[in-house]
């Protein structure tokens, strides 16, 4: 077959993209770069102003109140378990690196999703790119994304987000596209228009899956934390990778658990502020 | 002028919507079409016009297209070709703006499945309509709690649509829709998703409100009982084209082509049939005439009452054989022995709702109109005869002719004319 026809320079013609876009759009990269690096750093920063005792408590006491009291004690004893064996101050950046990204998921990745579930033509153009950000394996990227962004928490930020955002703009367009289509008649025929439709129906109704898609991504950034800990983003991720590389397997499932319980707890508390608010309404 | 004007609209769904309605224009079948083309007629050129505070109902089976023209008439679905004039403004040229405000503020829709907000409490489902327009929140509050009350949800307001039953939820959705005061409701098979005896109440109560509200009603269903109850007029749809328009009477007794007779072939004429409509003429007396006037009266007119009337046919009472026996014998007045309790019906009143009165009462039960008029009475007969149903119609209606050509002459027989047989033949 090679013979029919010479190889696409696919390869080449990548790399010449890479190295056009870091020389014009320089100032643009320069400008992400600043906004991820200043919220994650002020995120670890007020992630851990108050002392570990004092998180423990908010934090237990917060997940008592919107969820279940087994959730709050499980949080407790979570966060005790890591602040004893000496991962607190690497749990917090890895809870600012995934809530960074977590935000700029929802950010993004809700109104490219509304905007998929209102029109047929976004959704055909948006899909295969998405398939694309959740299949293509993720060091694929992390090269230029260190091309673009240099070393460090940033291109580990842009990692997660690329691979974690799909959830949320996947379940948003469905979750818009659920709401039963008597309910968007009847917003119509009151004669709302397309910005009361989408405020006061179609958003509210959608919610509950909206949440299911931040739920996931949160999630999925979470999962991505030891990859972005190979291109230098600190963390539990930056544990777990160097407890591997020099075979300290004790060390490995301590950071490795920490992760755990981070995601559990990160878990049940989304899974909650949905649903919490929803049934409270009724009697 | 009429309240609203369609004129020739068609829905096609499909890639070629035009060349379908040149196709229809043509003669070509619904059938026809989508062998040919693939294409699927949704309504086929329907016109009709519905006067101001009207109730006129679209029935038809699944799939004939009611529910689609009940939509192009808000443009939840575009029309394809067609006018639709309200208040002499055409709907279908309408922008997106001018459309949003005729939804606003002229027409308002109940859904077959309610299409109740879940998030949103009874009171806010109802004030929505008044929100989208940014009505103060004060003023909204207020129709709405209005609304709710004429629907006789009062009380409810903050409970949610799920802790409602299904009958409340539509009196919920009509609320919704009566909040905007506005001059038409689309109703979409509005009732058919309640149960049978929830559904009579809420047929009741709309013909009740209708009552004070009179407003231009189009209400969509395929329940020809409940179309015969509440429309002034009937359109009957089949394949997206009206087969025929008419009061519930002219569609039962005339039906225009045989779909029609077949689908009106086993309605219950009880519900349809008023007294008027099946009374036979009173035999009256004045009270100046004495007790052998009475039994000659009686004799000839072969009858055993005679209905007791004043000068101005105001209805006095009734007089029995024996009672007129007993004032000949005694030498005393009519008026003494004259029986007074006796039942009366209006002359609207369905036959169904009579028949207790008709089956226990030892007398004709009198038909009355203002001021106690005596119109005609109702004998046990005619009303067996309507349960017979069309047949029987049928056969009468030869008879009627004959009746008529007999009768010529006394116009104030006319009633009598047209049902006195029934009651011989009962």
């Amino acid at each position: 077959m090679g013979s029919l026809l010479p190889k696409l320079p696919l390869d080449r013609w990548i790399d010449a993209l890479v190295d056009v876009m870091k020389d014009s759009l320089e100032g643009l990269f320069d400008l992400i770069s600043a906004i991820i690096g200043n919220s994650v750093a002020g995120l670890s920063t007020g992630l851990t102003a108050l002392p570990p005792w004092g998180f423990i408590i908010l934090v237990t006491l917060i997940a008592w109140k919107i969820s279940t009291r087994s959730i709050a004690l499980f949080t407790f004893a979570g966060l005790f378990l890591i602040d004893n064996l000496g991962y607190w101050q690497n749990t917090m950046f890895t809870l600012a690196l995934v809530l960074t990204s977590a935000l700029i998921s929802i950010i993004l990745g809700v109104p490219i999703g509304i905007l998929c579930g209102k029109s047929d033509k976004a959704q055909n153009v948006v899909t295969p790119i998405l398939d694309f950000m959740q299949t293509m394996p993720a060091f694929v990227y992390l090269i230029p994304a260190v091309t673009f962004f240099s070393l460090g928490a940033v291109p580990g930020v842009i990692a997660s987000v690329i691979f974690a955002m799909p959830p949320t703009i996947r379940l948003t367009n469905l979750g818009i596209r659920q709401v039963p289509k008597d309910l968007i008649e009847a917003a119509d025929s009151f004669g709302s228009t397309g910005g009361q439709k989408l405020i006061k129906v179609q958003l509210p109704m959608a919610k509950p899956t909206i949440m299911a898609g931040i739920n996931q991504s949160i999630m999925l950034s979470l999962s991505m934390v030891v990859i972005a800990s190979m291109i230098g983003a600190k963390g539990l991720g930056a544990d777990v990778y160097r407890a591997v590389t020099q075979l300290k397997i004790g060390e490995g499932f301590e950071a490795g658990l920490a992760i755990v319980i981070l995601a559990i707890m990160l878990d049940r508390l989304t899974q909650h502020i949905g649903k919490k608010k929803e049934s409270r309404g009724r009697i | 002028m009429s309240k609203i004007k369609v004129e020739a609209v068609t829905k096609i769904f499909g890639r070629q919507p035009e060349k379908a309605v040149e196709l229809l224009r043509q003669g070509w079948s619904k059938q026809k079409i989508v062998e040919e083309t693939g294409m699927t007629v949704g309504v086929n050129q329907v016109s009709f016009e519905v006067q101001t505070g009207e109730i006129f109902v679209i029935m038809g089976l699944s799939g004939s297209g009611k529910s689609t023209l009940v939509r192009l008439l808000n443009r939840l679905i575009e029309p394809t070709s067609g006018r639709i004039l309200i208040d002499g403004e055409d709907i279908v040229k309408m922008n997106a703006e001018q459309l949003r405000n005729v939804r606003r503020k002229k027409m308002s829709m109940v859904f077959q499945r309610f299409a109740l907000f879940p998030h949103r409490t009874v009171l806010e489902n109802v004030e929505y309509g008044l929100e989208v327009q940014g009505v103060d929140k004060q003023v909204r509050r207020e129709k709405a709690k209005e609304a709710l009350a004429l629907v006789g949800l009062k009380g409810w307001e903050n409970s949610y649509p799920d802790q409602l039953s299904g009958g409340m939820q539509q009196r919920v959705g009509l609320a919704r829709a009566l909040a905007n005061d506005p001059d038409v409701l689309l109703m979409d098979e509005a009732f058919s998703a309640l149960d049978p005896l929830i559904r009579k109440d809420m047929q009741d109560e709309l013909l009740e409100l209708q009552e004070t509200m009179k407003k231009t009603i189009i209400f969509i269903t395929h329940d020809l009982d409940e179309a015969l109850k509440l429309g002034d007029r009937i359109a009957l749809m089949k394949d997206g084209a009206i087969q025929q328009i008419g009061t519930p009477e002219e569609i039962l007794t005339n039906p225009a082509n045989e779909y029609v007779e077949r689908f009106v072939v086993d309605v219950d004429m009880s519900k349809v049939l008023t007294a008027e409509r099946v009374m036979k003429r009173a035999e009256t007396i004045t009270l100046d005439k004495g007790p052998r006037v009475a039994m000659q009266l009686m004799r000839e007119r072969g009858v055993s009452n005679l209905f007791v009337v004043d000068k101005k046919k105001s209805l006095l009472g009734v007089l029995t054989v024996d009672a007129v026996k007993k004032a000949h014998s005694e030498e005393v007045s009519l008026e003494s022995v004259m029986e007074t309790e006796i039942p009366t019906v209006e002359p609207d009143r369905i036959l169904h709702e009579m028949f207790d009165l008709v089956a226990f009462s030892q007398f004709p039960v009198a038909v009355v109109g203002e001021n106690r008029r005596l119109l005609g009475v109702v004998v046990k007969g005619a009303v067996l005869s309507s349960l017979a149903g069309k047949t029987e119609a049928d056969f009468h209606r030869q008879m009627r002719v004959a009746e008529g050509q007999a009768r010529e002459g006394q116009p104030d027989d006319r009633a009598a004319a047209q049902q006195g047989e029934v009651t011989q033949n009962g």
